[in-house]
C-alpha cells in the first residue's frame, strides 16, 4: 500500500513539475508571439555555412542535416584514429623501454588534465591560424596542401568501375565471414586446426587483387595537387575541422590509453604465470590469455570514451566548424524559436549515443563473461 | 716487452641500466633513437620559445585571467576570501588528521605521522608552481601579500585543527564548513554579485557551486535508481540517461536561451544563474552515477545484517549503507570535480568571461591584437588547469589507496 502511494506521489510530483514547465512555456511563447510548432524548419537559415554549398536561403532543416553530416564526419574519422593512438600510447606506458614509457606517460598526464575546449582553441588559434594564408599554401612532401583556411591530405579516388569493385568486395567479405564460421565449425567437430585467418583473409586478398587488376585499378590513392589557387584531388577539409579533430582525438586517446593500460594491468598476474607454466610463447600468451581478458575489461569504459568524444564534437562551435550545434546556435541567433531548436539538437545527440551504444552492445554480447 | 692485459672495463651501473632499459632489442634501439631525437628537438624548441617569448600580455592582463572584470578597487574582497579558504583548507586537514589520530589511539595503533613539509611539497608542487608563476608576473605587492598571509593563516588553522580537543571537533567542522559561506558573503556584500565575476574565480565558483547544488539531487536520483518501486526508478533512470546522453553545451544553450521560457516571464534569472542551473542539472546525473557506484560497493550482507537487527529500510539506508557508500565514492567524486572544473570552460562559448575567455579578450586588445599571442596566453591558462587537475587526480589516487577502495 505504502509502496503504491509513494509511487503515485512521485509520479504526481514529476507530472506537476513537467506541467508547470509546459504551462509556462506555452503561455510565454503565446504571449511573446512565438510559434510552438516545428514549422520553422522550412524557413531559410539566413546565414552562409562555411565549407558547404548551402545558400543562406536553404531551409533550417537542410542546414541542420548538413550539421549532422559534419558531426558524423568528425566521428567517423576520429573514432578509429583515437582508438589507434590510445592503444599505442597505453601499451607504450607499459613498455620496457624507459624512454617510450616516460614519453607515453608524459603525453597522457599532460593531455588528459587539460580542458578539451582549451585544446581546440590552441589547435585552431595557435596552430591552424598561424599556417600560411590561403593565397600561398605550402605543399610539404608534395602530398599535403596546407593553408590556414583549408588542409588537404591524400585520399582515395574512385575510378570508373569503383562501384562494381565495392560490390565484389562486399560479397567477398560476406563469403569470408561464412568461411570463417565454417572453419570454426570444422575445428569444433573434428579438432583439426581451423586456420580461420588464413582461409578468410586469403580469400579476400586473392579476390581483391584479381578484381583490382581485372577492373583496371578502380580505386587509386589521390594526392592533392595545387593548380594556381585551386586544389584538386585528395581529401580536403576546413582548418577548423582538422583543429577540432586533432584536439579531440588527442584528448580522448589520452583517456583511452589509461583504460588500455589499466585493463592490461588488471589481468591478474596468476594468468601470466599459468600461461608460462603451460609453456605458451610470448605471442600466444598475449593473444590467447591476456588480451581477451583485457579487452573484456576495457570495452565498457572505452564505449564511454567514444560517447564522450561524440558529445565533445559539439565544442566545434567554438572555432566555427559547422557541426549540428553551431547550426542550431546560428538558427537561434536568427530568431528561430530556441526551445524547439534545442529539443531537436538534443534529440540528435541522444540518437548518436543510442546508435553507438547499440552497435557496441551487439558486439560486446559475444565477449561477455558468463557469470552467475 | 711484456704485454699488459687491460682489466675488463668495469660495467658501471649506468651503462647496465641503459643497456637494459633503452637498448635491449633492435626495436628498442630504433625507438630510443627516434624518440630521443624528437624529445631533444622538442626540449630545444621549448627552451627557445620561452627564452624568446614576451610575456607582457600576461603581466598586463593577470587580473583579467584571475578575477575577470571584478572591480579593481574591491580586490581586497577576493584577497579576504582567499584567506578564508586558506583557513578552511588548513582547518579541515588538521581535523582529518586529529580524527585519524584519535581513532588510532582508541584502537591502540600507532598514531599516523603528520605530513612533513617535504611530503606536502611533493604532493602540491604543481599548484605551487602556478602560484609562483602568477606572483612572478604581478606588478604590485598586493597579490603576494595576500597569498602569503593565506598560507600563514592556513598553517595556523592546521595547527589549531590538529590540537583541538575531542568535544569541540564537531563545532570546528561546522565552522570550517561555514567559512565558504562567509567568503561568499565577503565577495557579494558590496553588491558585486556572481554576475560580475569572471576569470579563474568564475571557473572555481561554478565548479564548487555546481557540485554543492548537484549533490543532494544526485543522492536522490541514485536512491531513486536503486529503488524497488518501478515508477520512481523509471523517472530517475529517464532523467539520468537523458542528461548523460547530451553534451553539456546543449544544456548551456538551453539554460541561456530557453530557461526563461520555462519560468514565469517576470522571473528573469541572471546570466550566471542560468548557467548554474544547467550545470547543476548536468552534474546531478553524473553524481547520481558516482553514488550508485558507491552503493554497489557496499556488500549486500550489510543490508541483510541491518535487516536482521530489525532496522527499517530508512534506518538501514541512513546509518548502514549510506556512510559506507559515500566513503567509497570519495575518489570518484574527486574525479567528477576534476571533469567539472575542465567543463566550466564551456561557459566561454556562451559568452561568459571565464579564464579561457580571458585569453581571447587579451588577444583582441589594441596593444596585442593579431600578433598570434594565443601561443602565449593559452599555454598559461593550460598551466593553471593542468596544475589543478593533475594535483587533484593524484590526490584522488592517494585517497583511493588509503581508503582501500577498489581493492580485492
Amino acid at each position: 500500500m505504502l509502496r503504491i502511494v509513494a509511487q503515485l506521489v512521485a509520479v504526481a510530483a514529476t507530472g506537476l513539475v513537467l506541467y508547470i514547465l509546459w504551462f509556462n512555456l506555452s503561455n510565454n511563447l503565446r504571449r511573446l508571439g512565438i510559434r510552438t510548432d516545428f514549422e520553422f524548419l522550412d524557413q531559410p537559415i539566413g546565414v552562409r555555412i562555411a565549407g558547404s554549398d548551402l545558400s543562406p536561403g536553404s531551409s533550417v532543416r537542410k542546414a541542420l542535416l548538413n550539421g549532422v553530416r559534419n558531426t558524423l564526419a568528425l566521428a567517423v574519422v576520429g573514432l578509429p584514429l583515437l582508438t589507434a593512438i590510445g592503444v599505442l600510447v597505453g601499451v607504450g606506458r607499459l613498455s620496457t623501454n624507459w624512454l617510450v614509457a616516460k614519453v607515453s606517460s608524459l603525453f597522457v598526464e599532460t593531455i588528459r588534465n587539460l580542458p578539451p575546449l582549451l585544446l581546440i582553441f590552441f589547435a585552431f588559434q595557435a596552430v591552424v591560424l598561424r599556417l600560411p594564408p590561403a593565397r600561398s599554401p605550402i605543399t610539404p612532401f608534395g602530398w599535403l596542401v596546407i593553408s590556414n583556411l583549408e588542409i588537404h591530405v591524400p585520399g582515395i579516388a574512385s575510378g570508373a568501375r569503383a562501384s562494381t569493385f565495392h560490390l565484389i568486395m562486399l560479397l567477398t567479405a560476406v563469403a569470408g565471414a561464412a568461411l570463417w564460421w565454417w572453419r570454426t565449425r570444422v575445428e569444433d567437430r573434428t579438432g583439426q586446426p581451423h586456420h580461420r585467418w588464413l582461409w578468410s583473409l586469403g580469400l579476400i586478398a586473392v579476390v581483391g587483387t584479381v578484381s583490382y587488376v581485372i577492373l583496371d585499378r578502380p580505386l587509386t590513392i589521390s594526392l592533392p595537387t595545387l593548380e594556381g589557387r585551386v586544389v584538386t584531388g585528395g581529401f580536403g577539409g576546413l582548418g577548423a575541422f582538422f583543429a577540432v579533430l586533432g584536439a579531440l582525438v588527442l584528448y580522448t586517446s589520452s583517456h583511452v590509453a589509461e583504460i588500455v593500460r589499466g585493463s592490461i594491468q588488471a589481468v591478474s598476474k596468476g594468468q601470466t604465470e599459468a600461461a608460462n607454466a603451460l609453456a605458451l610463447s610470448n605471442t600466444q600468451r598475449l593473444r590467447f590469455v591476456v588480451l581477451p581478458q583485457a579487452l573484456r575489461i576495457a570495452l565498457p569504459p572505452t564505449i564511454n570514451q567514444y560517447l564522450n568524444y561524440v558529445k565533445n564534437t559539439s565544442l566545434a562551435i567554438a572555432v566555427g566548424f559547422a557541426d549540428v550545434t553551431l547550426i542550431a546556435y546560428q538558427a537561434i541567433g536568427n530568431g528561430q524559436p530556441a526551445p524547439q531548436t534545442i529539443l531537436i539538437l538534443m534529440g540528435c545527440y541522444l540518437m548518436f549515443s543510442l546508435v553507438i551504444s547499440a552497435v557496441v552492445n551487439l558486439y560486446s554480447r559475444r565477449f561477455r563473461l558468463v557469470t552467475r | 716487452m711484456a704485454t699488459v692485459t687491460l682489466p675488463a672495463r668495469p660495467r658501471t651501473e649506468a651503462v647496465l641500466w641503459i643497456r637494459k632499459n633503452l637498448l635491449s632489442t633492435p626495436l628498442n634501439v630504433l625507438l630510443t633513437l627516434l624518440l630521443g631525437t624528437a624529445v631533444g628537438g622538442a626540449i630545444i624548441a621549448l627552451v627557445g620559445f620561452i627564452a624568446d617569448a614576451d610575456f607582457t600580455i600576461l603581466r598586463v592582463n593577470l587580473a583579467l585571467f584571475v578575477v575577470g572584470g571584478f572591480p579593481r578597487d574591491q580586490l581586497w574582497r577576493v584577497a579576504t576570501s582567499l584567506g578564508l579558504f586558506g583557513v578552511m583548507t588548513g582547518l579541515v586537514a588538521g581535523l582529518v588528521w586529529s580524527g585519524a589520530a584519535a581513532r588510532a589511539r582508541e584502537a591502540g595503533l600507532p598514531v599516523p605521522p603528520r605530513s612533513s613539509l617535504r611530503q606536502i611539497a611533493r604532493r602540491f608542487w604543481p599548484v605551487g608552481l602556478v602560484v609562483a608563476v602568477c606572483l612572478g608576473l604581478t606588478q604590485t605587492l598586493g597579490p603576494t601579500i595576500s597569498v602569503v598571509s593565506a598560507l600563514v593563516l592556513g598553517v595556523v588553522a592546521n595547527r589549531i585543527g590538529q590540537a583541538v580537543p575531542h568535544k569541540w571537533r564537531r563545532w570546528m567542522w561546522l565552522l570550517a564548513l561555514l567559512l565558504p559561506i562567509v567568503a561568499y558573503l565577503t565577495l557579494t556584500m558590496s553588491g558585486i554579485g556572481w554576475d560580475q565575476w569572471g576569470g579563474l574565480q568564475l571557473n572555481l565558483f561554478l565548479t564548487m557551486a555546481g557540485i554543492v547544488f548537484a549533490f543532494p539531487l544526485g543522492i536522490l536520483l541514485a536512491l531513486g535508481r536503486r529503488s524497488s518501486l518501478p515508477a520512481i526508478k523509471g523517472i530517475s533512470v529517464a532523467f539520468i540517461e537523458l542528461v548523460r546522453g547530451v553534451p553539456l553545451i546543449t544544456l548551456l544553450l538551453l539554460g541561456v536561451f530557453a530557461l526563461g521560457f520555462f519560468l514565469p516571464l517576470e522571473l528573469r534569472p541572471s546570466g550566471v544563474t542560468r548557467v548554474l542551473v544547467a550545470i547543476t542539472l548536468f552534474e546531478s546525473a553524473y553524481i547520481a552515477e558516482v553514488i550508485r557506484g558507491g552503493f554497489q560497493a557496499v556488500p549486500p550482507g550489510q543490508t541483510e545484517a541491518a535487516a536482521s537487527l530489525g532496522l527499517t529500510a530508512f534506518q538501514s539506508t541512513r546509518s548502514i549503507v549510506m556512510p559506507q557508500a559515500l566513503r567509497a565514492t570519495i575518489p570518484a567524486m574527486v574525479g567528477q570535480f576534476i571533469s567539472l572544473f575542465k567543463d566550466t570552460t564551456l561557459v566561454a562559448v556562451v559568452g561568459f568571461p571565464d579564464v579561457l575567455a580571458g585569453s581571447g579578450f587579451a588577444n583582441t586588445q589594441a596593444a596585442f591584437n593579431a600578433q598570434g599571442l594565443a601561443r602565449i596566453t593559452l599555454p598559461f591558462v593550460a598551466l593553471i588547469f593542468w596544475a589543478g587537475c593533475y594535483t587533484m587526480s593524484r590526490e584522488a589516487k592517494r585517497l583511493e589507496r588509503r581508503l582501500g577502495v577498489g581493492e580485492r
